[in-house]
């Protein structure tokens, strides 16, 4: 079913700059799909990609993303998704939220570590949940999936921030590796990290944004194993997941940054 | 060799069977079959009816279900009790308008008036047709009463999206008085109040002592999987130990049908042990919430009403708490 999808939206991605003049079916068709070939049929979709893919980035829908999340947020503050794929060469994952009033949520640079991230998220209204994985060869694919809310997760202030306590745990770390994780998944070995942060979106009145937009994780050599950019909807004190092929070499160094330049710095033994 | 592995599975076919045993035996039929009640959907009538049961201890039951509009988001199991002095109600129902039909019920079952509500615990079915009682003294534990007053505002936006016009009108009555466990007589009647927790902060349970009807709120849930937005599992399994050893008569859940005995206070336990095991040990292999959401689940609690939509709730609620445990593990000296 995907296939003919993505099969379509490539040719049309790929001959876009020539067909532009071309009478007949190519033209038609191009017209006909305001949507891009995506599966969800969301408007925003177009400007997503231009947005955050970039105006000539080429994207196709692919199934070999996979994209986890429950059918409906029953904590709109805590949405759960789980991203993965079997892609080779992943040089990004960006994480996209057609509905929400913040839509980019995250973006990873898998390095050493697998093309896969579980981490939660802030979910305004129910919206197509997407995960737009960059390979060597400079195609985006892109999967998602459909979570519905009751809405209100971006407005709404943190447990932390309403009670004030979210200044005497700033910046805390506490996490730990897993061996042969869930049942499915291809890690020998994950991390599982939690960082102490109200992750404020901005869209509460009169508490402006303040949230981690970065963390590092390295092994005992320095050597960086990963990195994502987060944004304001991770949800308060978030919780992330990342995995390897192989066990990293510990000590891990988790290190970071929020917007306000306050600093995370970490060991992991 | 074929063979032989096939006569090993026969042989081991009755031992699970026999294992299998306990199992069937919580889910044997209820007492008398709950049937939903006949829903009219135009003019926004619940269709409550009062079953009697024992001399003046009544039942109106609610769909075994999840809110929807289509049931009228009245899933909850509410009561009263005649007493010679008056009916005390038990629980008031999702809404205004389903207090105005519950009070107008009573009005037609009995000719006492009604002398006061008591609320079971905090959860808004229990509580959102407190309009229709304003006139008459309404009960609560503190804990519960601080909790009614924290949520309120949420429950009425949440309940307002998930039912509709059922809504109408119905805005959170608090309760007005307090009230703690012990013996609570009123006119004939010796009612006993018993407090326990683990469903929420305060979940109280009462029996008729003449009849051995408990209504046992949100503590017990028959032939459904519990709802845990404030529950805490292993409180609730302590709870459910202390109110096995009252030896129940008659149980009246706030969800799922009535029943005697012990039924559905096994289901909850085998329910909320296994909940607590799972989540434990999948938290200390690293799960990912997706993956506890898609985790096999027993075939017996997948029967039961409200799945799925239940167990992703679940899910929500209890499991950030089990990730919290593995991941803080004592740092190495």
């Amino acid at each position: 079913m995907v296939s003919p999808l993505r099969r379509r939206t490539l040719l049309l991605a790929a001959c876009a700059p020539w067909c532009l003049g071309m009478a007949g079916a190519a033209q038609a068709a191009q017209t006909a799909d305001v949507f891009e070939g995506d599966p969800f049929k969301s408007l925003q979709w177009p400007e997503l990609r231009k947005a955050y893919l970039g105006a000539n980035a080429r994207a196709v829908f692919d199934d070999r993303v996979k994209v986890q999340g429950p059918p409906f947020a029953e904590d709109p503050m805590n949405v759960p998704i789980s991203i993965s794929t079997d892609l080779p060469g992943v040089q990004r994952v960006v994480v996209l939220v057609d509905r929400n009033p913040i839509r980019k949520v995250l973006e990873l640079q898998p390095l050493r570590a697998l093309p896969a991230v579980g981490f939660r998220f802030k979910l305004e209204q129910a919206s197509p949940v997407r995960a737009a994985v960059l390979t060597a060869d400079g195609l985006w694919h892109v999967g998602g999936t459909l979570v519905d809310s009751a809405g209100g997760g971006c407005t709404v202030s943190g447990a932390t921030r309403a009670d004030g306590s979210w200044s005497q745990t700033l910046g805390q770390v506490s996490g730990r590796l897993f061996a042969s994780p869930a049942p499915g998944a291809d890690a020998a070995t994950r991390l599982r990290l939690r960082v102490m942060h109200p992750m404020d979106t901005g869209l509460v009145g009169g508490i402006p944004a303040f949230y981690v937009s970065r963390l590092a994780v390295r092994d005992a050599q320095g050597q960086e194993l990963l990195l994502v950019n987060t944004f304001e909807p991770i949800s308060e004190n978030p919780v992330f997941s990342f995995d390897f092929a192989r066990p990293p070499a510990l000590p891990l160094r988790i290190s970071g940054v929020d917007n306000n330049g306050n600093r995370i710095d970490s060991r992991l033994e | 060799m074929t063979q032989l592995m096939a006569s090993l599975a026969a042989r081991a076919r009755p031992l699970a069977t026999l294992a299998c045993a306990a199992w069937l035996a919580l889910l044997a039929p209820p007492m008398a079959a709950q049937a939903a009640p006949q829903v009219n959907l135009a003019t926004l009538d619940y269709g409550l009816q009062a079953r009697a049961l024992a001399d003046g201890v009544y039942v109106v039951e609610g769909a075994n279900d999840d809110f929807s509009p289509a049931n009228g988001c009245n899933i909850i199991n509410t009561g009263f009790i005649v007493t010679g002095a008056g009916v005390v109600v038990i629980n008031t129902g999702p809404s205004k308008r389903y207090g105005e039909q519950l009070r107008a019920l009573i009005r037609r079952t009995t000719a006492e008036p009604v002398v006061q509500v008591i609320h079971l615990n905090l959860h808004p079915d229990y509580f959102l047709g407190n309009q229709a009682f304003a006139d008459v003294p309404i009960f609560a534990t503190p804990t519960t009463r601080a909790g009614m007053q924290r949520e309120a505002k949420a429950y009425e936006d949440n309940l307002y999206r998930l039912c509709g016009d059922w809504m109408k009108g119905t805005e959170a009555r608090l309760p007005t008085q307090n009230i703690g466990p012990g013996p609570l007589r009123i006119g004939q009647r010796e009612l006993e109040l018993r407090a326990f927790s683990g469903h929420t902060d305060s979940d109280l349970v009462l029996t008729d002592k003449a009849s051995g009807v408990s209504f046992v709120g949100g503590l017990v849930f028959a032939d459904r999987v519990p709802t845990t937005p404030h529950a805490q599992p292993r409180p609730w399994l302590k709870s459910l130990d202390l109110l096995e050893a009252q030896h129940l008569g008659t149980v009246v859940p706030s969800h799922g049908p009535v029943h005697s005995g012990t039924r559905g206070l096994q289901q909850t336990r085998a329910y909320l042990r296994w909940l607590d095991e799972q989540f434990g040990r999948w938290a200390a292999q690293g799960w990912e919430m997706n993956e506890v959401l898609r985790a096999p689940v027993p075939e017996d609690f997948r029967r039961w009403a409200a799945w799925p939509a239940e167990y992703t709730r679940n899910v929500a609620h209890l499991y950030p708490a089990y990730e919290r445990q593995a991941l803080q593990r004592p740092k190495s000296p």
